[in-house]
């Protein structure tokens, strides 16, 4: 079994992010730990509700409870890139050129490089923000759909409309296709490089609770998922995605669910974490599964994998977490 | 007892209450009082509330209706998103409280912590507070659904501004108050001065403890009983421990001169005699039902169906079932497709195993719903 090099924090620990090769923790409590020669600890929210990475730039970025969105650079240092005195910041995504999308009640919110701040409402609160890998524009998933929106310009949305309340969103990384997590135990998806006005829809269901962790594989052939006791895994490759495909089902134990999912960045390899701390690393080849971690105090709230595939970071809702060796 | 799970649940208490009733006035008391207790509170707007404190979130009513196709299956959104915020850091308070706007229906707000599985596994709903503006009730009534609604849907009603009615106004108010939901506990105040123990921490939901509490819950659902602090008629307690219950009477309390002709195993409220005419104008109706020892083969099926044909219309549902061959009372709970039920205790020596159940709803066929409650008898009851 690979090492696996402890980290006992207070709390709830929201995530964990690399930076380079060092891993960051976020607590609820609003610490931030990172493994940088020795543990260091910078206090950055009065309350931490979302801990994200900044697919375009090596910083890190945070909501939390005291209405303050800021930016982690990988010295640790924090900028403050927006702030709404007693709203919860709990929706936060970073874009190309420094952007920073942020929601708080029926508006997302994106800050530019040059300060000004575009602000995008909705009939209904935003559940979450992506970014689309090229191009500045983001997608706000809210009841009843997703409203796409061209951060520069004042055209008008492009809704995506699906019945039922939608609370996470993802591009594939391609950007052909758009994924929300929904409410009812589901996943949507539309296909968005049909014709014009033929929007394909995708409807992934069957999971028996709600999913809350995606991860895309390196190519973006694979989809993995949480939501049951197995890592549920659809079939992106075809042009239509994985209508009239089965997903696989990796990793599946009895009762016990799982509730992250990460691929390796380069191999077709899935870490997978269960809510009784348990962390399997499995090949999506052949499905053979490798121990990482044994059960722990909490449920894995959150992966992440150093840039060269060495290093798994763990979080979990207990406060144990720890970095895994799989090069030993 | 042991300790089964290591977290505790948080109760979740519901305060409800048409624009100007006293919601605010009530929260600034729970949150500046002392009694030992932290809330966090999540309301709509921060508004008058003149206090500042981290525990108070801001949040935007959000009502999901869930794709299943029920169309009674509503959540509110964002307490799913609030709740799970507050409960990764639940050593800062002792419960929850979720303040809703005037206009608000209550249904939504209780579904939540019945039908998101992540609320509902770390918080417990304790009970639905409704409070009721005396002066101004009967015109509230007129013209909206919302102030019926929370006055059914509660487990409490604190009748408030009791100084600026007169002692007859206050008695129809009180009628009203009964005939729209008979199961609730009913206290009076002025300038929500209503003693924070009668609200907070009341088990209301929790099957075992809403009997514990209430020792005659259901057992007078035929008299239109308003209690206050100085009532000491006898209630028939079972137990000996008098002060875990609050069920004393005001000394305007009238149950003497209560009509008890209905007292013949179901009462219909909006029958009442004597009733005023608000009452005629009221749309939530209410059946209070007795019978014998119920078939567990016939019940269970018999409560589902109705749950599931007539849900949209119910708005609670409570009750004790007598099961034949059962040594332990039955107790259940519903809203509107919701129903939970478990065993609750022994019947104890000498105690009557009669079933009763009370559904609180519109549109409801009550002589219908009788007559199939009657029919899952065990041994039908012969005409006396």
């Amino acid at each position: 079994m690979p090492t696996v090099a402890p980290l006992d924090l207070e709390g709830h620990v929201v995530g964990v992010h690399f930076l380079g090769d060092t891993p960051f923790f976020a607590t609820a409590a609003g610490t931030i730990h990172r493994l940088d020669g020795g543990e260091k600890v910078d206090e950055a929210h009065q309350g931490l509700l979302t801990f994200v990475r900044d697919p375009f730039s090596n910083t890190l970025l945070t909501g939390g409870e005291d209405g303050k969105v800021l930016r982690i650079a990988a010295d640790g240092s924090t900028t403050l890139v927006a702030e709404a005195p007693r709203k919860w910041i709990n929706v936060v995504a970073g874009g190309p050129q420094n952007a920073v999308a942020y929601a708080y009640g029926k508006s997302s919110f994106v800050k530019l490089a040059d300060g000004t701040t575009r602000e995008f409402t909705e009939e209904r609160s935003v559940e979450a923000i992506a970014f689309a890998p090229k191009g500045m524009r983001i997608a706000a998933a809210r009841y009843n759909g997703v409203s796409m929106h061209w951060v520069g310009t004042n055209a008008p949305a492009q809704d995506l409309e699906w019945k039922g309340a939608h609370t996470g969103v993802i591009f594939s990384p391609d950007g052909r296709f758009l994924v929300t997590m929904m409410v009812e135990n589901a996943l949507h998806g539309w296909k968005l490089d049909g014709k014009a006005g033929d929007a394909r829809h995708m409807r992934m269901t069957g999971y028996p609770a709600k999913v809350k962790s995606l991860s895309w594989s390196p190519k973006g052939k694979w989809l993995a998922s949480s939501g049951a006791p197995a890592a549920i895994v659809w079939p992106f490759a075809g042009k239509d995605g994985p209508m009239g495909k089965a997903p696989q089902e990796l990793g599946t134990r009895a009762n016990i669910m799982v509730t992250q999912v990460a691929f390796h960045p380069a191999e077709e390899v899935l870490a997978i974490g269960y809510i009784d701390g348990m962390i399997l690393g499995v090949r999506m080849s052949d499905g053979k599964e490798a121990l990482l971690r044994r059960p722990g105090k909490g449920g894995i709230t959150g992966f992440s994998w150093s840039s060269d595939g060495k290093r798994l970071a763990f979080a979990s809702d207990a406060g144990d977490c720890g970095v895994i060796d799989i090069s030993a | 007892m042991t300790e089964a799970a290591t977290a505790k649940p948080v109760p979740v208490t519901v305060l409800t209450g048409y624009l100007g009733a006293g919601k605010t006035t009530l929260l600034n008391r729970i949150l500046s009082e002392s009694h030992g207790k932290k809330y966090a509170v999540i309301v709509n707007e921060f508004g008058e509330i003149g206090i500042d404190n981290d525990l108070i979130v801001e949040s935007d009513e959000e009502i999901y209706e869930m794709n299943n196709g029920c169309v009674c299956c509503t959540v509110r959104g964002d307490l799913i998103r609030v709740v799970e915020g507050l409960m990764r850091r639940p050593g800062r308070f002792d419960g929850i409280i979720v303040e809703t706007t005037g206009l608000a229906d209550p249904v939504p707000v209780a579904q939540t912590f019945f039908m998101d599985d992540d609320v509902r596994a770390k918080t417990e709903l304790d009970a639905v507070i409704a409070l009721v503006d005396a002066k101004h009730l009967p015109l509230r009534l007129k013209d909206s659904r919302e102030a019926e609604d929370q006055i059914a849907f509660a487990d409490v009603v604190v009748i408030n501004k009791t100084d600026l009615v007169t002692p007859e106004e206050l008695a129809v108010i009180e009628e009203i108050v009964r005939a729209i939901n008979p199961t609730a506990r009913v206290y009076k105040a002025t300038r929500s001065g209503v003693d924070l123990a009668r609200v907070l921490d009341q088990g209301a939901f929790n099957l075992e403890r809403a009997l514990e509490n209430d020792p005659h819950f259901l057992e007078h659902g035929h008299e239109d009983h308003v209690c206050g602090p100085d009532c000491d008629h006898d209630h028939g307690h079972h137990h000996h421990d008098h002060h875990d219950h609050d069920h004393t009477c005001g000394p305007d309390c009238g149950h003497d001169h209560h009509d008890h002709k209905h007292d013949h195993g179901h009462d219909h409220h909006h029958h009442s005699p004597g009733a005023v005419s608000a009452i005629h104008d009221l749309t939530v109706k209410s059946i209070s039902l007795r019978g014998g020892e119920m078939n567990a083969e016939r019940f269970f099926p018999w409560i589902q169906k109705i749950t599931q044909t007539e849900g949209p219309n119910i708005l609670r549902l409570k009750g004790i079932i007598a099961f034949k061959g059962d040594e332990e009372r039955y107790v259940v709970q519903g809203v509107h497709m919701i129903v939970e039920g478990d065993h609750q205790r022994p019947w104890k020596d000498g105690e009557k195993r009669e079933s009763r159940l009370v559904f609180i709803g519109r549109d409801l066929d009550f002589a219908k719903i009788e007559q199939s409650f009657l029919a899952c008898q065990a041994t039908k009851k012969t005409p006396a």
